[in-house]
């Protein structure tokens, strides 16, 4: 008996080993991405030639200046100043005026609120994966969900916040769901693969939010602006910082930690994820364990559909307040990054999130004051998901060790296969 | 003269296994040596490191009286070692001659491929071993006996004279079992040497010149044919006692439990597979299906249990209707199934074992509780199973995967004959298993009937079939040639009826069939 309690701890000790090492691999992708993006923002600045004209050391110099002022930037504005918030605070105490503090946080609070939209969507995606389906369409959902949302959140008065929030989130929650759950049915039914469907079905999307918001069009604002009215103030996510109107963090940055906590708890703590993971690994085994499979596959993109169209919901909500024509946000492709980047696990999802939501912030302080343009956050975003989607680079880069293979996410399969 | 290949204390580690702990093995010249052990007995792993595909962490190896070092398959057929592979290493869409040049061509006008000259020696070599291979047959066309002999010239077209052979026969029908070792006597002849691989007793008796016995990683013992039977073999493989044929009681069939009536189902290609079947299997008996793999049995068991449409006829389970019931309408009625393939059907291999174990139970308390998963019970339940039905593993948290494919069965088993049903259906129930999980599996089906389940098996080994059943069907081409009763079922009539072939003067039988409908 002792001794296979040994087994299982050593077993067990294994398995947490493993989790790190299984973290090891995107850290140092991250780190090697910083690197060469440095290499990338030395190779582009025309002062480091002009500085090596001048000679060898002076040209070294200018480097390690170039790469410290953009990276400076960066990380001030995606993560802030510590001297400016330490005087804040102090000012705050002394005086009583705590403005300065909170416009020290603005860079952090960026942060987060550029990650919420990732982790919704992120979400949505790794959902999928677990189910075996690869949901290209969250950028289509999160259409649907803003024309659902923003109706609710305009044309609905007279009622408390507390029920128009939930009301216009539930909105945007169903129409994302809805528009994930045509390609599954489509898949369920006849086969047809959900990838060439969520495609097709971001362009009717997109042409729809068109129709519905252009000039003259049902659901726009009348003032000769392709945009839609805007909501009304009960229908908005509550702010925390409403005395600093720059600050636009709001309750939906944790409402995407319980999405994530409750993606979580139904995958691995249900029946319902039993069933979406086992249809997702081995859709046999499901047929022949008695499991619905197209039932599952339809309620799989329907849920995928639903988090990608929170995305929307808290963009509107509680960061724009209107639905624009030109909405087109990229969450629902940069959401297969961060799902791929978080191993499709909802917690993998939330730090990758805030990962990509803190190069969005860094990126545009370091394009202000360093003046290294914005792409550089594609290229930062493109090497890190080209490490992590070939591990073997990094492994080989660092000499780790080969993880165990446990259950990840499929994220191909055939032509319909159910 | 020396031996003509030495292995000297051979070990090799990983992390948590002994592999080989300290093999030593001698070859001599013009003989067969057979390698015998259950599935993880450390074969393959001394097979990779004679062929350099491992390194091992002690031991020596000498070839011809030289001690060597080996460091990857490039070195082994330098030094005349080759392998054929369980599994073949061939390119289908290539001729025989281009798969024997792959990785040696000639080459002539210093860009074009030499095919003439290297068919001639193909052909020469073939000729000179009777193998009979025809060098521009494209690959992807021959059967599995051919593709093995164009295994066998690839080493001899590269001078191996030591060939080493994973489990030849594991693929082969009797026949070409027959043709392998007139070849192998051949090659012996024009001394080469051969390491035969296998865990098949017959065939081991039969073709060795000398048996070593692998077990957990050691040498269990050697043995020489003309001294040894397949009881001694299978002892010292298992380490104990081994029971090759099954005890059991004469059956006490009572009501049917399973009726099926002219049932029809179609294929993957669109045509009728199982024509008009009828059958019942009776609480307290074992069914045995008796056929050639393809003629009709994965449909019909298919069929049975909800996995495929019925075409046609009529399937009652305790006087239920469920011929187009799904799955788990079928399984909730009480029925139990052991797919024929256990890492397609059966098991989610990423998935650890207490996960597994829950596939059909899932949804029922105390598993579950609403839609919450209940994973003290689930633990519980994987702990009670593993130990029960003998699961070898780490924990119940590891992965099926990583299993071996006996313990792999033995996970479904556990699943599904441990819940109170009333009909087992087993398909291939121990197909490449070892002997010691097969003695396992078999007494297990026998402890079901036992407690008055209606058993159904369907094998295409015929000895299990005539071990297990008591009743036989026997299916030709998607149809029932006859129901024979075990007292009165002969191994070669049998095999007629599964060759299609109705042995006419045993009258009985037909009456029988009829009886049976």
């Amino acid at each position: 008996m002792s001794e296979k309690n040994t087994t299982q701890g050593k077993a067990q000790k294994r398995r947490s080993r493993g989790r790190w090492r299984a973290l090891l691999t995107p850290l140092m992708a991250i780190v090697t991405a910083l690197i060469l993006g440095a290499v990338v923002i030395v190779v582009t600045d025309t002062s480091v030639y002009d500085a090596f004209g001048e000679g060898f050391g002076a040209g070294l110099l200018r480097i390690v200046e170039v790469v410290v002022t953009a990276y400076g930037s960066f990380f001030a504005g995606a993560f802030g100043d510590p001297a400016r918030m330490v005087r804040g605070l102090s000012t705050w105490i002394t005086t009583g005026d705590g403005s300065d503090w909170v416009q020290s946080l603005y860079p952090l609070t960026e942060t987060l609120r550029y990650a919420t939209p990732y982790i919704f969507a992120g979400l949505a995606v790794a959902l999928g994966f677990r189910g075996g389906l690869f949901n290209i369409g969250a950028e289509g959902q999160y259409f649907i969900a803003g024309l659902t949302t923003v109706f609710v959140g305009y044309s609905l008065t007279g009622v408390p916040w507390f029920i128009h929030v939930p009301l216009a989130l539930l909105a945007g929650i169903l129409g994302g769901a809805a528009w994930g759950a045509i390609p599954g049915y489509l898949k369920a039914k006849t086969g047809a693969h959900e990838v060439i469907n969520t495609i097709m079905l971001n362009y009717i999307s997109f042409r729809l939010a068109e129709y519905m918001l252009d000039v003259g069009g049902p659901m726009a604002r009348g003032d000769g602006r392709p945009v839609s009215p805007v909501i009304q103030p009960s229908a908005q996510l509550t702010q925390f910082f409403p005395s600093n109107p720059n600050i636009r963090f709001n309750v939906g940055f944790f409402i995407a930690l319980l999405a994530a906590v409750f993606v979580y708890w139904l995958l691995f703590k249900t029946t319902i994820g039993y069933e979406i993971r086992t249809v997702g690994q081995n859709p046999r085994a499901a047929k022949y364990a008695g499991m619905n499979v197209p039932r599952t596959v339809v309620l799989t993109m329907a849920l995928s559909g639903g988090l990608a169209g929170l995305a929307a919901s808290h963009d509107i909500l509680g960061v724009i307040g209107f639905m624009p024509n030109s909405f087109s946000s990229g969450y629902g492709f940069d959401a297969i990054a961060l799902a791929l980047l978080g191993n499709s696990h909802p917690f993998g999802v939330v730090l990758s999130s805030l990962l990509f939501g803190a190069l969005q912030a860094g990126a545009r302080n370091m394009q202000a004051i360093a003046r290294v343009p914005l792409d550089l956050t594609d290229i930062l975003q493109g090497l890190i998901i080209i490490f992590i989607a070939a591990p073997a680079i990094i492994r080989a880069l660092y000499r780790l060790r080969t993880p165990d293979e446990g259950e990840g996410a499929v994220m191909t399969r055939g032509w319909g296969q159910l | 003269m020396p031996p003509v290949l030495e292995l000297k204390g051979i070990t090799k580690r990983f992390p948590g296994v002994l592999a080989n702990d300290h093999i030593d093995l001698t070859l001599e010249e013009g003989k067969v040596l057979a390698l015998l052990g259950e599935n993880g007995a450390g074969k393959s792993t001394l097979m990779n490191v004679l062929y350099g595909l491992y390194t091992p962490d002690e031991g020596e190896i000498f070839v011809r009286g030289q001690k060597v070092d080996i460091h990857g398959p490039g070195d082994a057929i330098a030094l005349g070692i080759g392998m054929v592979h369980q599994h073949f290493m061939l390119v289908p869409v290539l001729t025989v001659t281009e798969n024997v040049m792959l990785g040696m061509e000639s080459i002539k006008n210093k860009l074009f491929l030499d095919r003439e000259v290297a068919a001639k020696r193909i052909h020469e070599i073939s000729e000179q071993y009777g193998l009979d291979v025809d060098p521009y047959a494209m690959v992807g066309d021959l059967p599995v006996g051919i593709q093995q002999r164009v295994e066998i010239i690839k080493l001899l077209y590269r001078q191996a004279d030591i060939l080493i052979l994973d489990e030849p026969t594991a693929v082969l029908t009797p026949q070409e079992v027959h043709g392998l070792f007139q070849v192998i006597r051949s090659l012996l002849a024009k001394g080469k040497s051969i390491i035969f691989i296998s865990h098949k007793l017959k065939e081991v008796l039969e073709i060795s010149d000398s048996i070593v016995v692998l077990r957990g990683g050691r040498i269990a013992g050697s043995a020489l044919p003309q001294e040894s039977n397949e009881r001694s073999l299978a002892s010292l493989m298992v380490g104990r006692e081994v029971i090759l044929t099954v005890a059991k009681e004469k059956a006490q069939p009572k009501e049917p439990v399973l009726e099926v009536k002219n049932l029809r189902v179609m294929g993957e290609g669109a045509h009728v597979v199982v024509r008009d079947v009828s059958f019942d299997v009776r609480a307290g008996e074992i069914v045995g299906v008796a056929g050639v793999q393809g003629n009709g049995q994965t449909e019909l068991v298919e069929s049975l249990t909800g996995l495929r449409p019925a075409q046609g006829g009529a399937v009652r389970l305790l006087g239920k209707d469920v011929t187009h019931a799904s799955p788990r309408v079928i399984t909730e009625a009480g029925t139990s199934h052991v797919p024929e393939d256990r890492q397609r059907d059966g098991l989610v291999l990423s998935y650890p074992i207490a996960d597994n174990l829950i596939m059909n139970t899932y949804y029922l308390p105390p598993i579950a509780r609403g839609v919450v998963l209940q994973e003290a019970a689930i633990k519980e339940r994987a702990e009670r199973l593993v130990a029960e039905y003998d699961v070898r593993t780490p924990s119940i948290m590891t992965p099926v995967g990583s299993l071996s494919g006996g313990n792999q069965q033995k996970v479904i088993v556990a699943r599904e004959l441990s819940r109170p049903d009333q009909l087992v259906i087993a398909s291939q129930p121990t197909r490449g298993l070892d002997v010691g999980s097969i003695e396992y599996i078999h007494s297990q089906l026998i402890r079901k009937r036992d407690e008055g389940a209606a058993v159904l098996v369907v094998s295409a080994e015929l000895d299990e079939i005539l071990s297990l059943a008591d009743r036989i069907v026997v299916m030709f081409e998607g149809r029932i040639m006859d129901i024979v009763p075990i007292e009165k079922a002969t191994r070669e009539d049998i095999g007629l009826l599964m060759a299609g072939i109705h042995p006419d003067e045993h009258g009985a039988d037909v009456v029988a069939t009829k009886e049976a409908a």
